[in-house]
């Protein structure tokens, strides 16, 4: 069963389907007819014309569900939280401290639910954990977020000790778990800049057209990406005398992304995605609030309210990044333009090169 | 220590994997000028590996209803029709006596020179006029033709036309990249070179699809786990040959060592060649493509799109170590973002 068709739609569906959006009578040759050479003119511009099989795609769409997509941005969350939470820590912000470690928490346990519920055998999850595999980005992942969170669980956790009782076995806790916290924490946020970035070589590391192309880019994009939305859920839910850091991280995060990901829109054929259609629109709201959140951010210095306007718009600004990105990848996989054109064209330019 | 080409380029993958004197590698030459696309090939697959059904429906694209590889159809023919001459360089039907059955002149002759039959009703035998007059085309008399359809009318609109024929399947590249992203370790490279799923090891992560560059491996909906051919490994350990090679009535679909397999096909499209067919090449043959060769190679009549197929893959992991340079550079970056931050002023 291909996957667009559940099986109890009635036959002929596909057909009809198939019909509906055919664009050409002969359904194989999206091809202009093209003059036999023999003027000795040569095309300047590359036509975009291809030939495919009834218009179908070549490669499968990935089967991720936007459970992936919620991961992207959850375990970016996390992953920024946990930095801000050392950076705190290190530099006396307690409020700060405590809001970076629960985002930290907050976003591991989401991602590791999301991770586990992508999966088409939940069950299974634990697979995963018997081998290590550099090759697989995915396996590397798996490993980065086994040593992340727990160290996130444990500083989050230690937030708690002010609320025990003073003595008694519960009192010992209370005394042993701040500087626990303090060494869980920093740990988590020695591993989680490897959490935020792997993500880029997790799409990239596919066939999936658009996403390959771009790995160059997509590591910046979500360091970026992970930081504003960090940043944004603490300018939102810090003291606002502790975030003074939060205003020149969002600048830098901002930096990151934008300056990172330019590329996405210059890689040829395949950056179509990320200009064009549902996925075009989310990268570019995804930029839009991303600048919107920074100027936000760095004029509310006394306003509480534009603090948390500035927040909402640099976590929102992750969210239809990561989405957008994500959807892009399913898009360049799904038409066969996005394979088959960009191979041609190697193909002519190696040929052009080496002689026969 | 790894090998160099470990990641890509020419390479032998069983000893790479780690066995030691492995059999030779094994693979599948199909050769699509020879494919009749009767489709035994995807029958026998499902029978001998008890493989789902894949829904009965009609999807428009020529004989083909399979419409590509899915979890559920290892083997996938193609059905290709396209108007052209199928390579000799001469119209279609050209020397065929395609015109009407009798010419009136010649209807009128055999009426004289017919015997009495002795029977009265109907045409009287000896009536040329009117059996020349007959057998200028059907009249048309509120009864179905007189001749068979497409004879004597519709001759303009008559094209040059070929059918292609092919029958796909998995590519066991030498560099797979549904392997390589495994992070289960469920795929795993056998003795003779293939590609195999464990089904009880997978758990349906689903990163083997987006890797594959062929787009044959596939998740099964009602199941969450990813599926595709196996070249018949059960098969192959009893020295059998896989399912669908047995099954081909017209040895399209060859098994054997792949060395001989090259040969063989190097040889088969001389032979094309020489008698005219030049359109005749090979399909993931050659140790340096991108995926570093495939176990499953073809001769095909076309470019490999117009059967669906990509016209130059390269395994993604190829680029892994830039792309983890990459990533570590942008992890460091936010490491330094986040420390100046905090190293800024108080306020």
């Amino acid at each position: 069963m291909t996957d667009e068709t559940p099986s109890n739609e009635p036959v002929g569906a596909r057909f009809r389907e198939f019909q509906a959006g055919l664009d050409q009578p002969d359904g194989q040759r999206h091809r202009k007819p093209r003059r036999k050479g023999g003027d000795g003119e040569q095309l300047t511009v590359p036509p975009a014309e291809f030939a495919s099989y009834y218009g179908r795609p070549v490669l499968k769409p990935p089967v991720w569900k936007y459970d992936i997509a919620g991961y992207l941005f959850t375990g970016g969350l996390a992953a920024g939280g946990a930095l801000i939470g050392a950076g705190a820590q290190l530099t006396g912000r307690p409020g700060l401290r405590t809001v970076g470690r629960w985002t930290a928490l907050g976003g591991v346990a989401a991602s590791t639910y999301l991770l586990v519920h992508d999966l088409g055998r939940p069950s299974r999850f634990h697979h995963m954990l018997r081998v290590a595999k550099v090759t697989s980005p995915m396996s590397v992942g798996t490993w980065i977020l086994a040593a992340f969170g727990p160290l996130a669980g444990v500083a989050a956790v230690a937030e708690l000790a002010p609320l025990l009782p003073q003595h008694g076995v519960l009192g010992l806790a209370r005394r042993i778990a701040p500087p626990i916290g303090t060494v869980a924490g920093l740990a988590a946020a020695a591993t989680a800049p490897a959490l935020a970035t792997y993500t880029g070589v997790l799409l990239a590391d596919t066939a999936v057209p658009s996403w390959h192309d771009a790995y160059p880019s997509l590591p910046f994009v979500f360091a970026g990406s992970a930081l504003a939305a960090a940043s944004g859920v603490g300018l939102i839910a810090a003291p606002a005398a502790e975030t003074a850091p939060l205003r020149r991280l969002v600048l830098a995060a901002a930096a990151i992304e934008l300056g990172g990901g330019h590329r996405l829109e210059r890689q040829g054929l395949t950056s179509e995605p990320y200009t064009q259609g549902r996925s075009g629109r989310l990268v570019k709201a995804g930029r839009a609030l991303l600048a919107v959140g920074t100027a936000t951010a760095l004029v509310s210095r006394r306003s509480r309210v534009l603090s948390v306007l500035s927040g909402a718009a640099l976590v929102a600004s992750s969210v239809a990044t990561r989405f957008g990105v994500f959807e892009a990848g399913r898009v360049s996989a799904r038409d066969p333009k996005y394979t088959v054109v960009p191979q041609r064209e190697r193909l002519a330019e190696s040929r052009s090169t080496t002689p026969v | 220590m790894p090998h160099t080409n470990a990641l890509y380029g020419p390479l032998d993958p069983a000893p790479d994997a780690g066995y030691e004197n492995p059999p030779p590698r094994m693979g599948f030459f199909t050769d699509t000028s020879v494919c009749i696309g009767c489709k035994a090939c995807e029958v026998a697959c499902k029978e001998w590996n008890g493989v789902p059904e894949s829904g009965l429906d009609l999807l428009g694209m020529s004989y083909d209803n399979t419409g590509a590889l899915t979890a559920n159809s290892w083997r996938h023919v193609a059905f290709v029709e396209q108007p052209r001459s199928a390579g000799w360089a001469t119209p279609a039907f050209a020397g065929d006596p395609d015109g009407p059955a009798i010419s009136p002149v010649t209807a009128a002759v055999g009426a004289r020179t017919s015997t009495d039959t002795g029977t009265d009703p109907g045409l009287d035998t000896g009536s040329p006029a009117a059996a020349a007059r007959m057998s200028g085309g059907p009249e048309f008399l509120g009864m179905p033709g007189a001749q068979p359809p497409g004879r004597g009318t519709g001759e303009e609109g008559r094209t040059d036309f070929r059918w292609l024929m092919m029958s796909d399947v998995c590519k066991h590249c030498t560099h797979a990249a549904c392997l390589d992203v495994c992070p289960t370790g469920s795929l795993f490279r056998t003795e003779f070179g293939t590609v195999v799923v464990q089904e009880d090891i997978c758990n349906g992560c689903g990163y083997c699809i987006s890797a594959c560059p062929y787009g044959v491996i596939d998740q099964r909906k009602d199941d969450g786990r990813a599926w595709k051919c196996t070249l018949c490994y059960d098969r192959l350990g009893a020295g059998m040959t896989p399912a669908c090679a047995q099954a081909c009535p017209t040895e399209s679909i060859q098994y054997g060592p792949l060395d001989e397999l090259r040969e063989r096909a190097a040889a088969r499209v001389e032979t094309l060649h020489e008698r005219g067919v030049p359109e005749a090449r090979l399909y993931g043959h050659d140790p340096n493509d991108g995926v570093g060769g495939d176990g499953a190679f073809f001769l095909l009549l076309d470019e490999p799109e117009v059967y669906g197929l990509p016209p130059d893959p390269i395994v993604t992991t190829r680029d892994l170590p830039k792309m983890w340079k990459r990533a570590g550079l942008a992890a460091v970056t936010m490491a330094l973002a986040t420390a100046v931050a905090f190293l800024g002023r108080r306020r």
